[in-house]
């Protein structure tokens, strides 16, 4: 009965996590997030960080940064970013930004620009010669390898 | 003297989907992504925690197998031949939870072992991984 009834518990706290990994560009709060579990939000902030090491809100912004570095990698501006993961203000975007990697999203974003051009003009800097060789692109290729 | 390992295959039916699979299910990182000669993309994805291990997902379609060995190959999977590896989790009963929430198939729900808690999960092509929360 007590695992049956634990396992319940975890069934709750993971629904609650997949709700902020399907709504984390919308506005939310704890109450919300603990409703969509049926808890109190003290009983679910509690159960919450105990598994997984943070506190809701904590894991809704790491989320929020880790979607923002895909959207910075593709074409949106740092502004449209901002928006698309669930911020207020660019600004409040990058000072969070800032705080959990070190950079701020431009310099990402720069970084990751010149990343996808080095990838376009040289794949071979990142495919070990061995898959490149037996799977023929070294062979078919009009791409010089790396010296 | 060997010091690290950096990149292990797992061999996939379909990469588009394995790709899905392995970031949107378990969700793991992409860590490469490039466009190859003739079509074919090389790309690699890491568990969140550990970005310097790179599993290569290699369509099995893209290798020198005829449709006969591929048949055979995703037979063999689908009896759960391919034991392809051990993933770690803080803690295994939230994980798995989780994870069947969204669609991944166990094949063996948390149990206790000698070596911690394990449960044995499938990917989309039929490789199977331990799950283990060690002691």
């Amino acid at each position: 009965m007590e695992s049956y009834q634990k396992a319940y518990l975890y069934k709750r706290i993971a629904v609650a996590k997949l709700y902020m990994d399907d709504h984390f560009c919308e506005k939310l709060d704890l109450v919300k997030i603990a409703e969509t579990a049926n808890f109190s939000k003290y009983h679910f902030f509690r159960l919450f960080k105990e598994i997984y090491g943070l506190t809701p809100l904590n894991y809704l912004t790491s989320k929020r940064i880790e979607e923002s570095k895909k959207l910075l990698s593709g074409s949106l501006t740092i502004i449209e970013v901002a928006h698309q993961v669930g911020f207020d203000s660019p600004t409040s975007f990058s000072a969070v930004f800032k705080k959990h990697t070190r950079i701020t999203p431009s310099h990402f974003k720069y970084t990751m620009t010149q990343e996808a051009l080095q990838k376009g003009a040289n794949p071979f800097l990142f495919v070990p010669g061995c898959f490149a060789q037996s799977r023929g692109w070294l062979k078919n290729s009009n791409i010089e390898e790396p010296v | 003297m060997i010091s690290r390992m950096t990149h292990f295959t797992i061999n996939v039916i379909d990469q588009q989907r394995a790709i899905d699979f392995y970031t949107n299910k378990l969700g793991f990182k992409i860590v490469t992504d490039v466009p190859m000669p003739g079509g074919d993309r090389w790309i690699t994805v890491c568990p969140p925690e550990q970005p310097d291990i790179e599993i290569i997902l290699s369509p099995l379609t893209r290798g020198r197998l005829t449709p006969e060995e591929i048949g055979q190959w995703k037979t063999l999977a689908e009896s759960g031949f391919f034991g392809v590896g051990l993933f770690t989790a803080k803690d295994i009963y939230a994980t798995y939870e989780e994870l069947k929430l969204k669609g991944v198939e166990f094949k063996k729900a948390p149990t206790r072992e000698p070596y911690g808690l394990e449960a044995i999960l499938k990917d989309d092509s039929g490789n199977w991984f331990s799950l283990v929360q060690l002691h």
